[in-house]
């Protein structure tokens, strides 16, 4: 278990080590020269010359990095060129409402999901698996920005329930605000949600412990809930880590949707206006949450399950 | 009446369970067939549109008719007009082609640069292996739209970055699907045999080793198809993608937005149009996934949760 543990953390700081090298180097993958790019091509020589100085860009390639690491050591992660601000101070307000709706998201998707994927395995090849099959089929086509739109249609032009867009300004403000765009990422998720945990409940169904169980005698009902269902829903957990990133993808583009000002609507912001230091900034923050939620879903899987101390 | 009631009944009772588990492996089969031709079909639909579409419609996708704006669904516009008097089905129809051809492109080439890169990796082992299987997990570990949008900001808005960035991420599932399957079928007795039987390391790994790997990638590459256009039309809604006045899907969607109270079709139509392409191919997934066996379903899936790490995933 120990050492399962320290090759695990080992293997999420080298990931991590690599991540920072990427994102440091951004800016210097960029073809022609970046301050210019930036700046616009008439921009005076003096003003580009002085961007370059604050960048750092005039100082050897090491050197560079040196300060570039050692800035996110003590949690300075740069300046933003367009906002002229620390970018540490542009991200900050908005990590809350990105995680408020990833959060929000995901319950939803559960709730979804969860009674659709059971429905389907345990009604295996009946009329009601065809339909959430076919229903799942359809989500996972389903652009999840134009599924957003559609809901802003329905619900706030047409019927006034939900606020168009914005983020509210009470915690009810936000969740009412939040509403529209979690059941977009929510219905984004739940196809994959209900795929995979159909074919895991069908493969457990199948497994051995659970013939024995009905082999024993006991009702229908106390195998499905009590042997089936547990094992399911630890399947659920790591379908969920497993797809933080797809579920990230989806939630930068659904918070553009609907203009919440969370770190994915930044990102797309900031590539028009090509702030490079937010852009390296934000490349960060998402891999590390992607980083994070995969050792822990791993540790407590390695908790959990026995068989993967190994 | 001095009938044994007992035995009887128990032979009925095996021949009826086995009737039912015969019943369902042919409805489950019967299924995956009907999948198969109606993703065939609706995505032969498609690209009959978008090699034919002068054809398919009189107007071509950037023809305007100012007195003809915002006009509602009807026999003269399938799907109506725009608020430049556009025809959105004549758009749409033309938009199949930019729309499937970077769909195809972007799955496709990483798809054989991960083939490859797996393949080498799982089969010499050593550094090789160490490299790429670390490069995978440092592209896996970042949300896939994230990266091609920073692919983006290095290269510029349009189409090109579209490229380069999914394929930047795209190959990653695909070498570490194929270094999985490697590693399994490298053991077997008719790749020891043809390594033992002198023949080179490329012969194995092209004529015996190949052949047995492609089987997943390509059940993967169906959905991954529907995820790229998916990432394309997101990107070019965005304004990060193909840039206006091209006619492409996700950018149609998103010139109708000013216009959902009064003109709700302009972005809502090209949107259906996106999910009935997305339909077609899974559809064909999931009927490969069944007619290629079933060992390679339980393996296609967790691809299918692995690439939504990258994604994961995807969109």
């Amino acid at each position: 278990m120990t050492a399962y543990l320290v090759r695990r953390l080992l293997h999420a700081v080298l990931v991590l080590a690599i991540l920072t090298l990427v994102a440091f180097m951004l800016i210097h993958l960029v073809p022609g020269d970046p301050v210019r790019i930036m700046l616009g091509a008439h921009a005076p020589p003096a003003a580009v010359r002085q961007v370059r100085h604050e960048l750092g860009l005039d100082r050897s390639l090491v050197r560079q990095f040196a300060s570039f690491a050692g800035g996110l050591f003590r949690g300075d992660l740069g300046t933003s060129i367009n906002l002229q601000r620390p970018v540490g101070e542009v991200l900050g307000p908005r990590i809350g409402p990105s995680i408020l709706l990833l959060l929000y998201g995901t319950v939803i998707s559960l709730v979804v999901a969860v009674p659709l994927g059971v429905l389907s395995a345990l009604y295996r090849n009946r009329p009601v698996d065809h339909v959430i099959r076919v229903l799942a089929t359809i989500g996972l086509a389903m652009p999840a920005f134009w599924f957003g739109l559609l809901l802003v249609e329905i619900f706030s032009l047409r019927l006034h329930f939900f606020p168009v867009a914005g983020y509210g300004d009470s915690l009810f403000g936000h969740l009412r605000s939040l509403t529209l765009p979690a059941v977009t990422v929510g219905v984004y998720l739940a196809p994959l949600v209900i795929r995979t945990l159909r074919s895991s409940l069908n493969e457990t169904l199948a497994a051995d412990f659970i013939t024995a169980a009905r082999a024993r005698g006991f009702e229908e009902r106390r195998v499905i809930g009590k042997h089936a269902l547990r094992n399911a829903l630890i399947a659920t957990v790591t379908i969920l880590a497993i797809n933080i990133g797809y579920l990230i993808s989806g939630s930068v583009v659904i918070e553009s949707v609907f203009n919440i000002p969370g770190l994915g609507s930044l990102l797309v912001s900031t590539i028009s206006v090509r702030d490079f230091p937010t852009i390296s900034a934000l490349t960060l923050v998402f891999g590390v949450l992607v980083i994070v939620v995969n050792l822990l879903a791993d540790l407590s899987y390695a908790l959990i399950d026995p068989r993967i101390r190994l | 009446m001095r009938r044994s009631i007992v035995r009887p009944r128990r032979e009925n009772a095996k021949a009826q369970l086995l009737r039912a588990l015969e019943r369902r492996a042919r409805s489950e089969r019967r299924w995956a067939a009907a999948s198969l031709w109606v993703g065939v079909g609706i995505v032969g639909l498609f690209v009959f549109c978008a090699l034919a579409a002068p054809l398919i419609t009189s107007s071509g996708p950037n023809d305007q008719d100012l007195l003809h704006t915002l006009q509602p669904p009807s026999w003269g516009h399938l799907l109506g007009t725009d608020n430049l008097g556009r025809d959105i089905f004549s758009r749409s129809v033309y938009a199949a082609r930019i729309d499937l051809m970077v769909g195809l492109i972007t799955t496709y080439v990483p798809l054989v640069l991960g083939v490859g890169l797996g393949l080498l990796a799982g089969y010499r082992g050593g550094w090789l292996e160490t490299v790429v299987m670390r490069a995978v997990d440092v592209v896996i570990a970042f949300p896939f739209i994230v990266l091609v949008i920073v692919v983006i900001a290095i290269v510029g808005p349009g189409l090109l970055g579209v490229y380069i960035g999914i394929t930047v991420v795209g190959w990653a599932l695909y070498a570490r699907l194929t270094r999985a399957e490697v590693l399994v079928v490298k053991e077997q007795q008719f790749v020891l045999a043809a390594s033992s039987l002198g023949y080179s390391n490329a012969r194995v790994m092209l004529r015996h080793i190949l052949p047995n790997v492609l089987r997943p990638n390509l059940v993967f590459s169906t959905l991954d198809i529907v995820l790229n256009i998916l990432v394309l039309a997101s990107l070019s809604f965005l304004g990060l993608g193909v840039q206006p006045p091209t006619a492409e899907w996700g950018l149609m969607v998103a010139d109708g937005q000013t216009f959902l109270l009064t003109a709700w079709w302009i972005s809502t139509l090209p949107g259906f149009v996106i999910v009935l392409s997305g339909v077609g191919f899974s559809l064909i997934g999931d009927g490969l996934a069944d007619r290629l066996g079933r060992g390679w379903r339980g393996r296609a899936g967790e691809a299918e949760g692995a690439l939504l790490t990258v994604v994961e995933d995807g969109a």
